[in-house]
């Protein structure tokens, strides 16, 4: 096999010499190696570190909310400090309460969850597991970065001007969010999260025609489609639903833009600011949530699916055993991918939907349980009497499994268009879906980051460190989120900042008071294994063997510093699934051993 | 960084690859503005327009130049690099003409008084469409003018027929793409 790649001469010297800190002047300049990188492994911690400043910038957004919510009485001269005007006396007003969970849900959904998850991923995987020098288009790939970089420039700059950062909510509703006389929010804000946003799409649309194109033209020699790793399958389906879905987000934003800076009428009809009669006429409101949910459905997916993938790859290395069921943890990745673009109107339930078309959706809606069962019960027997170390990685896998699995079962209950009449917009909702989106591909990431690390900085993170934040994690997530599914089958409304005039409410005083207490310790947490990941970085312990989880995909195979190129020689060649654990007497056997005479059929 | 390896060349080059996944992309940006248009079309206070003629000046000017685009990969293949040079330039040229011929079938549409403010109608739909066409023809454009300098003062000879073939089923793309919108116009506004 003859490649016609030039590795640069510098990059495999560089491995052997410079272990210990990347710094040093090689062929490549600084600028060129860190920065304008085009190295899919360099991008992919670009979006990972970038990923975790959001996540702190939007997690600190919910302990300071939570601090009102939990004691709405009290005044926290903190807040003041933060927010100046818009928390006078120590108390947060209401409308930059609503500018606060906009941005929390913005940054956790778009920022960190998609750019910081299956950005980091995609890139890091996606090339290393397939057999692939970089990615099809390297130089599409850092624009992918640099465009979600100014993404967030530009919606971290609306968080500094005078009326404040947009305001309605992460799904940005029209009329509210099209009119800038109806709220602060509304106003500039508002056009820098559309502008923001755009460029996220950019960003993410360059990003995912990259993986695909490199996860089907571009696999070595032997790496059948049914040999690629999970996690490939995975990604790949998340940037098919990315590719297909976020231009009509896109469509919508657009539409929405015009309707609010040059007076057309997409979104508006009839309304009525104050003493102001508005010209709009014949816009429907509707029709921006049908644009927005068909992005927005699938989006939970593209959340959802690389920390599944990832969650599938080291429960089986950490089991010692073949994942249970590939063909089937496929077949239920593709059902998933499909039905995601089938059931955005279950958003819808309540905004005046033909009931008969509710039921349709209802219908395709609990369809999903179906595929979310099967991938459920293959990760549990391919834990089953497995050979399992409980890495911190392992725990996070399983703690993931957990979360999927209790935020799933709520969600059969809000799919559901009669139940969901007295759950919408209720405390029920919130707790489903950071259980099953948010906390849980929180879990699949931490336990990619922890699986990973090795790979990506050549050392290890503190363990030690990984175990507590397991374990608060864990613990502080269940009593978060579970309490929150009692206040809202109570009919607590979810958005609203002082409940304490509905009496029916106070007996959750208490309650909002816990989770509080335990949403600060849950971050202080956080912040630790950031500390963790940083300091592991420069300091952690060093990784001796190109293979240390003993696993068989092929990024053990490069280099434990791999330079842009990843593979020293000639890209390997695959000859068998990535799954072959515990096999024939062996414990694992990496995807470039050949098939032996004897050996027995998997 | 390039990388071809001998084993991937009997796929579908990654670059065209990556155009038509992306090709799809943008049908689904469009496809989200049609059926909002579709929708829109039900609701009360929806105002229809008569189509400007310029728009079928246009539509033959865009046709042509996709012809003069095949034409010009094919003379790229068989290394004719005189007679590719000008039909990239007349595609090139036709290309500006199109968009110059947009610009008027806008024109002539405001001073039909089809304006942005005021209630909903076809004629908003059609500036934000046609106008978003506009602009992935102006991206063609773009590249056209790159390949056009390339063929004239490049100093490496190329000799690949990839980029000139990305190029080409690109424009096909937004020609067939601009018949469609016309047609939908026609036939549902």
């Amino acid at each position: 096999m003859s490649e016609s790649i030039h590795i640069h001469p510098g990059s495999t010297a560089h491995d052997a010499v410079h272990d210990d800190h990347h710094h040093g002047h090689h062929e490549q300049s600084f600028i060129s190696k860190y920065i304008f990188s085009q190295d899919h492994k360099t991008i992919g911690k670009q979006f990972l570190i970038t990923g975790i400043i959001w996540a702190i910038i939007g997690g600190l957004f919910s302990v300071l909310f939570r601090l009102q919510l939990g004691y709405p009485d009290q005044s926290f001269p903190i807040l003041e400090t933060f927010f100046g005007h818009w928390a006078e006396g120590g108390t947060i007003k209401p409308e930059f309460y609503y500018a606060l969970v906009t941005m929390h849900g913005t940054v956790l959904v778009f920022f960190v969850l998609t750019a910081g998850l299956s950005g980091t991923f995609a890139n890091l995987l996606i090339p290393l597991q397939v057999g692939a020098r970089d990615m099809a288009s390297p130089f599409m790939n850092m624009l992918s970065y640099w465009f979600f970089f100014m993404a967030s420039i530009v919606m971290i700059a609306s968080l500094f001007i005078h009326t404040g950062p947009a305001s309605g909510g992460w799904t940005v509703y029209p009329p509210l969010s099209a009119l800038g006389q109806a709220s602060e929010g509304s106003k500039l804000g508002m056009d820098l999260w559309i502008v923001a946003m755009a460029l996220f799409v950019v960003s993410s649309l360059l990003g995912g025609l990259n993986y695909i194109a490199t996860i089907l033209n571009m696999r070595t020699k032997g790496m059948s489609m049914t040999r690629l790793p999970l996690t490939i399958w995975a990604l790949f389906f998340t940037a098919v639903l990315g590719v297909l879905s976020f231009p009509v987000l896109f469509s919508g934003l657009l539409l929405l833009l015009f309707d609010r800076n040059l007076g057309t009428s997409f979104y508006l009809s009839d309304i009525v600011v104050g003493t102001d009669i508005l010209p709009n006429e014949g816009g429907s409101a509707i029709l921006f949530q049908h644009l927005f949910w068909f992005l927005g459905h699938p989006e939970v997916y593209i959340i959802l699916l690389p920390a599944m993938g990832m969650v599938s790859e080291i429960l089986s290395v950490n089991a010692r055993k073949p994942i249970f069921g590939y063909m089937a943890m496929l077949g239920s990745l593709f059902a998933i991918a499909i039905l995601a673009f089938l059931v955005w109107a279950h958003h819808m339930f309540v905004t005046g939907l033909n009931p008969f078309l509710g039921s349709v959706f209802v219908l395709l809606t609990l369809l999903i349980a179906v595929p979310s069962a099967i991938k459920v019960f293959n990760w549990l027997t391919t834990l089953w009497r497995g050979n399992i170390r409980l890495f911190p990685s392992t725990l996070f896998a399983i703690g993931f499994v957990s979360l999927f699995i209790s935020g799933g079962l709520t969600g059969i209950f809000l799919g559901n268009s009669t139940i969901d009449i007295h759950l919408h917009d209720t405390m029920f909702v919130v707790a489903h879906f950071h259980i099953v989106m948010g906390v849980a591909s929180m879990f699949g990431m931490f336990a990619g980051v922890y699986h990973w690390f090795p790979k990506m900085f050549g050392r290890y993170l503190n363990s030690t460190l990984g175990y507590i934040h397991f374990w608060v994690t864990m613990i502080g997530s269940y009593l978060i989120f579970w309490p929150m599914h009692y206040e809202g089958l109570a009919g607590m409304p979810r958005r609203y900042l002082d409940k304490s005039i509905w009496k029916s409410f106070n007996q959750f005083g208490d309650l909002d008071k816990m989770i509080t207490v335990v949403s600060i310790i849950v971050f202080a947490v956080q912040l630790m294994f950031v500390f963790n990941f940083f300091y592991s970085i420069f300091k952690g312990r060093k990784v001796t063997t190109t293979n240390p989880w003993g696993a068989n995909t092929l990024e053990w195979t490069t280099p434990i510093n791999p330079g842009h190129g990843n593979w020293t020689g000639e890209i390997p060649e695959v000859h068998r699934w990535a799954y072959d654990y515990g096999k024939d007497g062996r414990e694992f056997i990496p995807q470039t051993e050949p098939v032996g005479a004897n050996e027995s059929k998997h | 960084m390039e990388i071809v390896s001998d084993q991937q060349r009997k796929r579908i080059h990654p670059h065209k690859f990556t155009l038509w996944v992306a090709i799809a992309s943008i049908l689904m940006m469009f496809a989200g503005l049609t059926s909002a248009f579709i929708v829109k079309s039900n609701l009360t206070g929806w105002k229809d327009i008569d189509m400007p003629k310029v728009f079928w000046y246009s539509t033959a000017v865009i046709l042509v130049s996709s012809v003069t685009v095949q034409a010009a990969l094919r003379s790229f293949r068989q290394r004719e690099m005189r007679q590719y040079r000008s039909l990239i330039g007349v595609t090139l040229v036709l290309g500006i003409l199109f968009v110059i011929l947009q610009w008027f079938g806008f024109k002539s549409l405001w001073d039909q008084n089809v304006k942005f403010t005021g209630s909903a109608g076809a004629g908003q739909f059609l500036y934000v469409i046609f106008g978003l066409h506009a602009i992935h023809v102006i991206g063609g454009i773009i590249t056209l003018l790159v390949m056009f300098l390339k063929a004239f003062f490049g100093k490496v000879k190329l000799y690949s027929s990839v980029p000139v073939e990305v190029l080409a089923t690109y424009w096909h793309f937004v020609d067939i793409l601009w018949i469609y919108l016309l047609l939908f116009f026609i036939v549902i506004g």
